[in-house]
């Protein structure tokens, strides 16, 4: 496990030192989160809908949107001149690619929601402050799920010609039980309720989290066998 | 020409490669076809064939990257695919570089050599990439070298972890007169030291001069199998030609 868990970090280390030469990703899924909040924003009517019932689909609808951008690179820098093969021919097991691209991932949609969280408070004029802790495990739950399926659609659209396409045809799907429980719990937070009346929605994302990448990282191998 | 009989095929001493009837179907193509053969430490097997004869697929089941279909095979006693522990003894060279481009050559080369376990890699690192005259440009971004040096800080790459087994996959690829030499002595002085090589090359000339054992591949098996007693360059370039033309 120690072992596993060791070549995990360094395969991860080693994809966010190639994300941070080249940026482009993250740039690609920052500009596009704020382009999103933008779009809302000039899309709402402040009389009909109130923005605590706004707020919370939006975060959500341009995370999974943003998430995608990142979770295709993931395997694409490994499709260039084969380097997929020198990984999967080293003496490491095929979990701890799969984990170590998760971790890389996690990171990633973490430094973007780092960035949009406080562009809707600032958009939407929403005071975030008092709810940062649970909005924060939220995003994380959220965030875990989300590049666990992610990251396994990633490996298996890469090889093909519409990777682009197919990525989110199959994983968006996955994504709905996601989106619906944190953008509901965001919802209690932002209207006020107190953070017990979320437990349930909680409760499923944490779930679907130790289900989905238990599971992920169990199928992963049958990806790459042929 | 005829196909080698099993029997034939024995190297001498304790093998650290060995296929028996190794067979690989890409639905009902048969890209390997029953490739039996051994390979002694210190062993070079030279492959040659024409294109889609099946070599890198051979390779490529070498190297735990493909299951065979029928067969078997074992690597340094640990049948295939091994896992981990198998792996750990290969170093897969190909015409690709699998490196990747943003890092620079001492990242990529020392990304690799702790996959393989070396927890304080930095003096081996530059041991692998001075022996291919690649430490002055050991900082620069793989991208901004020609296809040529990729290929020797592919090599470099390859060969960090000390392999028992060299797959070499067209490794000549892009290298340059001086390349192509540094190479060939590098490979000669990891027969010298017992690590066995599997190298399969469409250059005759450079294939042989290695090599204590050489097959010609067609529709996915041996043609052709000798030793080195039993090499003679000529009859094998005649034999080569001969199943690069009844393929094309």
């Amino acid at each position: 496990m120690g072992d596993t868990l060791f070549a995990a970090w360094l395969i991860a280390r080693k994809d966010l030192a190639i994300e941070f030469r080249t940026r482009s990703a993250f740039f690609s899924a920052v500009v596009f989160a704020l382009l999103g909040l933008v779009i809302f924003y000039y899309s709402w009517d402040p009389t009909a809908v109130a923005v605590t019932d706004l707020a919370p689909g939006v975060l959500w609808v341009v995370f999974t949107f943003s998430g995608l951008l990142g979770l295709h690179r993931s395997f694409g820098v490994e499709t260039a001149d084969h380097a997929i093969d020198g990984l999967l021919a080293s003496p490491v097991s095929r979990e701890a690619i799969f984990l170590g691209k998760a971790i890389a991932n996690l990171i990633f949609v973490a430094a973007v929601q780092l960035v949009t969280i406080p562009a809707l408070s600032l958009f939407y004029n929403l005071p975030l402050g008092q709810i940062a802790a649970p909005l924060i495990a939220i995003a994380l739950l959220a965030a875990i799920g989300l590049v666990a399926v992610g990251t396994l659609f990633s490996a298996m659209a890469v090889n093909t010609r519409l990777a682009e396409l197919l990525l989110p045809m199959l994983a968006l799907p996955f994504f709905v039980p996601i989106v619906i429980a944190a953008s509901q719990s965001t919802a209690k937070l932002l209207s006020g309720r107190p953070v017990a009346e979320a437990g349930a929605w909680l409760k499923l994302l944490l779930a679907f989290d130790i289900v989905f990448v238990a599971a992920c990282t169990l199928i992963y191998p049958f990806t790459v066998e042929d | 020409m005829k196909p080698p009989s099993p029997s034939t095929l024995s190297s001498t001493g304790a093998p650290i490669v060995e296929t028996v009837d190794l067979t690989r179907a890409f639905g009902s193509r048969q890209a390997v076809a029953g490739i039996t053969f051994s390979l002694a430490p210190g062993d070079c097997l030279a492959v040659f064939g024409p294109n889609g004869a099946g070599k890198t697929t051979l390779l490529r089941l070498l190297a735990g990257l493909l299951k065979p279909s029928s067969g078997s095979a074992q690597l340094a006693g640990i049948p295939l695919p091994g896992g981990t522990l198998a792996r750990s003894r290969v170093g897969l060279i190909s015409h690709h570089t699998m490196l990747y481009e943003a890092l620079s050559a001492r990242e990529n080369v020392s990304f690799a050599a702790r996959l393989y376990g070396i927890r304080d890699p930095a003096t081996r690192v530059d041991e692998s990439l001075s022996r291919m005259s690649m430490l002055e440009r050991a900082d620069a971004p793989v991208r901004l070298l020609s296809r040529g040096m990729q290929q020797r800080v592919s090599i470099a790459r390859a060969m960090v972890h000390s392999p028992q087994v060299v797959l070499a996959d067209e490794p000549y690829s892009g290298l340059d007169e001086s390349g192509a030499r540094a190479l060939t002595a590098l490979l000669r002085e990891l027969r010298s030291t017992g690590t066995a090589i599997i190298i399969v090359t469409h250059n005759l000339a450079e294939g042989l001069s290695l090599a204590s054992h050489a097959a010609v591949m067609q529709r996915g098996k041996f043609v052709r199998y000798d030793t080195s007693a039993r090499i003679d360059p000529k009859s094998y370039a005649a034999t080569y030609r001969e199943a690069v033309a009844s393929d094309g």
